[in-house]
């Protein structure tokens, strides 16, 4: 770079951040016209400031403007509230690139609460969704919603009480989930059919299934992988599963702390996990039928070690749970595998200083009734190197500053 | 980026006296009004408007629905496939909705060289006015009064857009009588949907692709759903045959797949047509009524499917 580039840039910094204009959003009996208009009217680099206040809505919101800041005055301050809403899919849409939504909360969406599609570099940051009455099967099924994007920021986001996961990123790259709280959802972390996922410094707790990796078929994006989990606090999920039949969710048992299904080169490590009824780390095959020639039901190359454990195992919440329980003396191991495709295909590696129980299933499909329970000690297994940390644009980080 | 229009320049004119505001159309200008554009004299369509008709129409709460194409002197729109033909810069497509004499809004959608533009104007009186941020507006039908939900402006785009771009759905040669609009294409013509002489399998595709398919294919806004309901899907389980709802939540209404063949009462896409509840109804917007005779018809068209031919 010689000296003019170097001058060009620095003017071009310093000229960012004047660039953009400040369109000031204040609650009225006319909160959604007036906030959908501005979401509308921003241009690139202005920042949409949502005052203190609730805002009655009655439809979807959504915004379309590259480089736009949705910035309110806090996530106890600056409530938008979708109690009223009367249509549309999702409380807030996202569909441009560089978003940061920051600074408010979610209440009482009718379906998704944030959701935001090809939307690149978008950084959710100090924000709350929640249901309000608790967690119900009539509530919206996801909190926060990234999906099909690059560059993915979650940071400081507390979500109660989603029908299906609370934070969920399906079909993204490049993804970072942290300093969250996630309660009181079905799920409380998923990563679904994505690459390149850190979720750290994490609290999941009182949902029915803590953080989930997840790769499911027929979908655009699959063949999810690269996802560590790590520094997490991931206890005592104990909300009894509230998602509507159907749904992938629906089939995790309730008290599942740490669950990886069908994706590969998943490294969970340094998390504290316990008080999960069920398990607190559950390795599991896709075990529905599919059609998807391309795709791999089968977990492999997940790593599994440094995880401190507490109490787990006592009412596994699947058939034969109870049986196996009493079998292995009041309480499963606190690591479970379902054994489908065997320990070559898989390459699964857990050196935690905990018990590991496989059900012995020959495949995905093979019936439950078909289980040779044990004991196993994966710890042999070669495993696969971490993958290196996520690291986002620098943009990114510097919008949470 | 307000412009001051125009057509402010030419008050004093005779009304009906000018033709279609051509520069308004290819310009950035949001004109406040319907009536800068003078796609109208009175009722009937200006000179270069010419009205036309779809063999499967969008359905849009029981609305009439007016359709017209504008198109700038010496152009044509060129069809060359079964699908959008290729219009000019210039045009327009024009969409007025009306329950019998009441118009409620009108939408345009103007090519305006870089990009498609949409822009809903509502009836008030006379004159439509613009409302980018959309609107509710009260309307009486079939003795209901009934909640009419006008788009905003990101929402025309939820529909329209194709990998991120805003196109025109409607008119495309597969769903127009041959010579309308000069559509000479040649090939495959979607039935009309309530159309009993012709198979159900044919008229409920038609219905799903006009309904549905704006959004459910693999450019559209549903494109993660993995579901694809265009015309040209072939794949079974992408048209929702045995598939697994992805991010239905409690859209699933319980059932386990999209279509479960030969059981329309346990198929998730007739729990969420035959629904109008938020979060769970689709289409998610423009919807606020049910369809009985669309649900009927993919209904049957599903009945007949042979149960056993399920994956």
């Amino acid at each position: 770079m010689n000296k003019r580039q170097v001058f060009a840039t620095a003017l071009a910094l310093a000229a960012a951040p004047l660039a953009g204009k400040t369109i000031r959003v204040f609650p009225s009996s006319n909160s959604q016209e007036a906030l959908q208009t501005a979401l509308i009217d921003a241009q690139p680099g202005d920042v949409v400031t949502l005052a203190a206040g609730r805002y009655m809505l009655t439809d979807g919101l959504s915004l379309d403007v590259n480089r736009v800041t949705v910035r309110g005055a806090g996530p106890d301050k600056t409530i938008l509230d979708f109690k009223t809403q009367k249509a549309t899919g999702e409380g807030l849409l996202v569909t441009s690139n560089d978003v940061v939504l920051r600074g408010f909360a979610v209440e009482d969406a009718r379906g998704d609460a944030i959701k935001s599609k090809g939307a690149n570099r978008i950084v959710y940051y100090d924000l709350r969704v929640e249901w309000t009455a608790g967690p119900k099967e009539t509530n919206g099924a996801y909190g926060v919603y990234p999906v099909a994007s690059t560059d993915v920021l979650i940071d400081k986001v507390t979500v109660r009480g989603a029908s299906d996961a609370g934070i969920y990123v399906g079909q993204s790259k490049n993804i970072v989930v942290r300093n969250s709280l996630a309660e009181f959802n079905v799920a409380g972390i998923e990563i679904e059919n994505s690459y390149s996922a850190d979720v750290h410094d994490n609290v999941s707790t009182r949902n029915a299934g803590g953080v989930l990796v997840f790769d499911l078929p027929d979908l655009p994006q699959k063949g999810g992988n690269s996802v560590r989990v790590f520094n997490n606090r991931i206890v005592d999920n104990s909300t009894p599963n509230f998602a509507p039949k159907g749904n992938i969710v629906a089939s995790v048992p309730t008290g599942t702390g740490v669950m990886v299904m069908a994706s590969r080169n998943v490294h969970v490590f340094g998390n504290s996990i316990g008080d999960n009824a069920t398990t607190n780390v559950m390795v599991v095959a896709y075990k529905r039928p599919f059609t998807d020639a391309q795709y791999n039901p089968l977990p492999r190359d997940v790593v599994i070690h440094d995880n401190t454990h507490g109490r787990s195992g006592w009412a596994p919440a699947f058939v034969g749970g109870a049986i196996l329980a009493k079998a292995m003396g009041g309480a499963i191991a606190p690591i479970f595998w379902d054994g489908a495709g065997g320990a070559p295909a898989t390459n699964i590696r857990i050196t935690d200083k905990v018990g590991v129980v496989t059900m012995g299933l020959i495949e995905p499909l093979t019936p439950v009734t078909q289980a040779r329970p044990a004991p196993i000690d994966l710890s042999k297994s070669a495993g696969v190197p971490e993958p290196p940390a996520v690291v986002l644009p620098a943009s990114m980080e510097a919008a949470v500053k | 980026m307000w412009k001051a229009a125009p057509a402010l320049l030419l008050l004093g004119a005779a009304p009906g006296a000018q033709p279609v505001a051509l520069d308004l159309i290819k310009s950035d200008a949001l004109p406040a009004k319907l009536s800068d554009f003078h796609f109208f004299n009175g009722a009937a369509p200006n000179a270069g408007v010419a009205p036309y008709a779809l063999n499967t129409p969008l359905f849009s709460d029981y609305a009439v629905k007016d359709r017209y194409l504008y198109l700038p002197p010496g152009t044509q729109a060129k069809f060359s496939s079964d699908g959008l033909p290729d219009f000019p810069v210039g045009a327009a497509l024009i969409k007025t909705f009306r329950y019998g004499a009441t118009k409620v809004e009108t939408r345009v959608l103007l090519h305006r060289g870089s990009a498609w533009v949409a822009l809903p104007y509502v009836w008030q009186g006379n004159d439509a006015v613009l409302k980018r941020a959309g609107t509710r507006v009260a309307v009486t039908t079939l003795g209901k009064t009934l909640d009419y939900a006008v788009p905003n402006v990101n929402q025309c785009k939820e529909c329209h857009a194709l990998d991120g771009v805003l196109t025109p759905i409607g008119p495309k040669a597969r769903n127009l009588a041959p010579g309308m609009l000069g559509n000479n294409a040649t090939g495959v013509r979607l039935p009309t949907w309530g159309d009993t002489a012709a198979p159900v399998e044919a008229r409920a595709r038609a219905y799903l692709d006009v309904n549905c398919g704006h959004c459910h294919n693999p450019k559209g806004a549903a494109s993660n759903s993995g579901l694809s309901l265009t015309w040209e899907t072939s794949a079974t389980t992408a048209i929702g045959i045995g598939k697994t709802p992805v991010a239905a939540g409690r859209g699933s209404g319980g059932f386990l797949y999209d279509i479960d063949p030969g059981r329309p009462e346990r198929s998730i896409m007739i729990y969420r047509m035959a629904t109008t509840e938020p979060g769970v109804a689709m289409p998610e917007l423009g919807r606020a009524m049910v369809h009985k005779e669309g649900v009927n018809l993919v209904s049957d068209w599903i009945a007949d499917m042979n149960h056993e031919s399920k994956q």
